[in-house]
């Protein structure tokens, strides 16, 4: 009995010492990886969002389980997995975002970026997390928020205002169309949408990487844009521009209206999603009718304020 | 698995004679520590995401890893058909645990004065080998595939199967074919514990002593189809699992027309502060064989007929206090046919003995239905993603015994686990752990002199998956 207690002790101490073991070693090269991760000072940020508000401090775990990887410790964008990913996860540290409902060159609004974390970002490695807690969530905005100071010398910018969708009607698809050629759009995206366009190749975003141009084409019933898939976003993201990308805002270029024209034509471009769309052009057997063409060839009209910004 | 000893007689003659002690407790050594387990960095290095996306501790799922298991190993973004993958990824991953351990067990059956004997063993060892292939065949079409080894090399399939995911653009309608893990939330196969005594869930193979009924466990994978459906954030889980009554065996061994159910569904919960809360229920019916042809005295693999009935139902529940703690709790109540009871069931592979043929119909004097109760408590304290505590607590009860002359107590399971798993890095390229654990088991009365029977492990191991 008494060797079976001196076997039982031995035994545990030997566990206890090789566990000790095997975690000296790393801690004495690196961070301590037991315990809060110190990636950095962690500044005292909130978010907000309608009855929650997020604490940066609790979500300092879930940052380092799912966010790490590809944002970095530092929030830089530079995980361990960030030379294996295209585009390249989103530095923080500058606070610069391509999902905002706010004018180009803002902040976005917490909301803006709790969506971003729940809705995933299509064409890119950024997954939909929407299992986190609405509170979780909050928390990570509030965290991704400590990365930059501008967070703390600015406020988010003001909401666009979208104006009510006109009705779908072969004129304004027509239009939209011409919109689409005069503004120059296919440039970039090709004439028919497929991000093809002869200046598409040469693409770059803020940091230098190269970029594609959404393809319209691709996808079907499920397809969604990088910030949205409805009607709306697709005019928030025309209205708004894709910050840190060639993509730009048309605010200051033209009317809502003729914003939203643009958007009937860019969803015929979706040649495999079902849609309003698609319906209106199928009904007239597939083609603008060239009557309508030629009649939706007029000028654009010229926001009043006539600032400048924005740029193709 | 087998619990607790299967005996080579039948009716309550069996109670008294005991069995191989010895030999059944190392096998269930053997069996415990080779629990095929699914955590697969293959996935990590398709899409770029740390094993702690998926895994609260690897290879357990935390809920962003059930969601992505429940899509059909999919993100659901434009990156999930294979197409998209540079051709030099193999979706292949290799898990195996180099390990010391001290196994102990109080009686074995020896040539002693009193005919038996305590065994402790320490030494080095291996566990089985895992190859976890898994991954799309295209958008919407996924698929696993597990050859899997034990500590020897002996080689056969843990899983095989193919999964039509989100049909019609439902994430309601999704079906898996071939050999499967049955959809309890609750993963034996991606449990954190290794140790050969606290490897296994009980509940999840639990057989009462003398029964001879195998095909009730639901730890054991499956051949069969199912259907399952989840909301789109997967808070609603749903699923509904046919299959032959073979316990997974592959050339239908037992009988061509026997069929088990297995039906689960969940509901998970937002408790604010708290976490993600999910509650749910199982119940697992079925019925199997207890006649066969036999040639020369022995049965003909196959021919089974004379279907028998058995049941599993029970709750499961997850639930978090915070970041840092969570409980997974699991109860089963189960019953099988009194013929089973009697040790009449599986007398192809030497559960029972082969002359235990249902060929009369007539049930030995005083069978009645075996049945039990159990529970578990399953605790991880996740310090950080890289360090987890954890300690599990099971218990099964029986409730009636197949003969009212055995111990009330006969065949009642206590089992206990401790321990501790530290990831010293963390990438999305592959798994290493070192795992310290410490487990406690009894049965009553199953010892070769009919005491009870106790083992313990401890298990010092490096984990490792790439």
């Amino acid at each position: 009995m008494k060797n079976s207690k001196e076997w039982t002790f031995r035994i545990v101490f030997g566990c206890l010492a090789f566990g000790a073991l095997s975690i000296l070693p790393a801690s004495a090269q690196d961070a301590p990886d037991i315990g809060p991760h110190p990636a950095q000072p962690l500044r005292p940020m909130e978010s907000h969002i309608g009855n929650f508000t997020g604490h940066a401090r609790d979500a300092k775990m879930d940052y380092r389980r799912y966010c790490a990887g590809c944002h970095g410790d530092l929030g830089d964008g530079n995980g361990e997995n960030a030379p294996w990913l295209d585009p390249k996860p989103r530095d923080f540290t500058i606070a610069t975002f391509k999902c905002r409902s706010t004018p180009t060159g803002t902040l976005p609004t917490d909301q803006d970026l709790y969506d971003t974390v729940n809705r995933g970002i299509d064409n890119s490695n950024m997954p939909i997390w929407n299992t986190f807690t609405e509170q979780q969530r909050a928390n990570l905005v509030a965290y991704i928020k400590t990365f930059s100071p501008r967070w703390e010398k600015e406020k988010a910018g003001e909401p666009i205002k979208i104006p009510a969708e006109p009705p779908v009607t072969m004129e304004s698809i027509s239009h939209g169309k011409f919109l689409f050629t005069k503004m120059e759009c296919w440039k970039c995206h090709g004439p028919d949408g497929k991000g093809d366009g002869p200046s598409a190749a040469t693409l770059t975003d803020s940091k230098d990487q190269p970029i594609r141009p959404y393809n319209f084409a691709s996808g079907g019933d499920d397809s969604r844009f990088k910030c949205g898939s409805t009607n709306r976003d697709l005019y928030r993201i025309f209205m708004t521009g894709l910050d840190g990308t060639p993509m730009p805002s048309f605010a200051d270029n033209i009317q809502p209206n003729d914003a939203w024209d643009l958007v009937h034509f860019l969803r015929t471009l979706q040649v495999n999603r079902r849609s309003r769309e698609n319906e209106v052009l199928k009904a007239a057997g597939g083609k603008i009718p060239p009557y309508v063409e030629k009649a939706a060839q007029g000028p654009v009209a010229q926001p009043s304020s006539g600032a400048a910004g924005g740029g193709k | 698995m087998h619990m607790g000893a299967q005996s080579s007689c039948s009716g309550n003659s069996c109670v008294g004679k005991s069995f191989p002690a010895a030999v059944l407790g190392i096998v269930f050594l053997l069996l415990a520590i080779i629990q095929p387990a699914n955590a697969l960095p293959a996935f990590a290095r398709k899409y770029g995401l740390r094993c702690s996306a998926c895994h609260e501790s690897w290879p357990m799922l935390n809920y962003f890893g059930q969601k992505f298991k429940d899509n059909g190993y999919q993100l659901m973004n434009d990156k999930d058909a294979p197409i998209w993958q540079n051709p030099a990824y193999w979706p292949i991953t290799l898990r195996m645990t180099p390990f010391w351990s001290r196994e102990s067990t109080n009686k074995i059956s020896a040539d002693t004065a009193t005919g038996v004997a305590g065994l402790a063993t320490t030494g080095f060892n291996l566990s089985g080998l895992d190859i976890l292939t898994g991954g799309t065949l295209e958008k919407n079409i996924s698929f696993l595939l597990v050859p899997s080894s034990d500590e020897t090399g002996s080689f056969h399939f843990e899983s095989v199967n193919v999964r039509f995911d989100n049909l019609f653009h439902s994430p309601w309608l999704n079906v898996k074919v071939g050999k499967m893990e049955l959809d309890s939330f609750i993963s034996e196969k991606r449990t954190v514990t290794l140790s050969a005594s606290g490897g296994a869930y009980q509940l999840f193979h639990f057989i009462p002593v003398g029964d001879g009924n195998i095909f009730g466990q639901l730890g054991d994978n499956q051949l069969g189809v199912e259907w399952m459906g989840h909301s789109f954030n997967d808070r609603t889980r749903l699923s509904a699992t046919v299959f032959s009554s073979t316990d997974g065996n592959v050339d239908l061994p037992y009988g061509q027309n026997s069929y088990s159910a297995f039906f689960a569904g969940s509901q998970a919960f937002s408790a604010g502060k708290l976490g993600v809360q999910r509650v749910g229920g199982y119940a697992m019916v079925g019925e199997a064989p207890t006649t066969f042809l036999t040639s020369g005295g022995v049965p003909i693999p196959g021919s089974g007929t004379g279907n028998k009935s058995f049941s599993r139902v029970g709750f499961e529940g997850l639930f978090y206090l915070g970041p840092h703690l969570d409980f997974q709790v699991f109860t089963q109540h189960g019953s099988d046919n009194a013929w089973f009871g009697a040790c009449y069931g599986d007398i192809i592979t030497g559960t029972c003995d082969p002359a235990n043929n249902n060929t009369t119909g007539t049930l030995p004097a005083g069978a009645r239905n075996p049945t039990w109760n159990g529970a578990f408590v399953e605790t991880h304290f996740v310090w950080n993603p890289q360090f987890t505590i954890f300690q599990r607590s099971e218990w099964v009860r029986m409730s009636q015994q197949a003969f009212a002359v055995m111990p009330s107590n006969l065949g009642n399971i206590d089992n206990y686990v401790v321990g501790y798993r530290y990831n010293p890095f963390m990438t999305s390229r592959d798994g290493f752990a070192f795992h310290n654990e410490y487990s406690w088991i009894r049965q009553r009365g199953t010892a070769p002199d009919g005491n009870d029977l106790s083992s313990n492990s401890i298990l010092l191991g490096f984990d490792f998956a790439f």
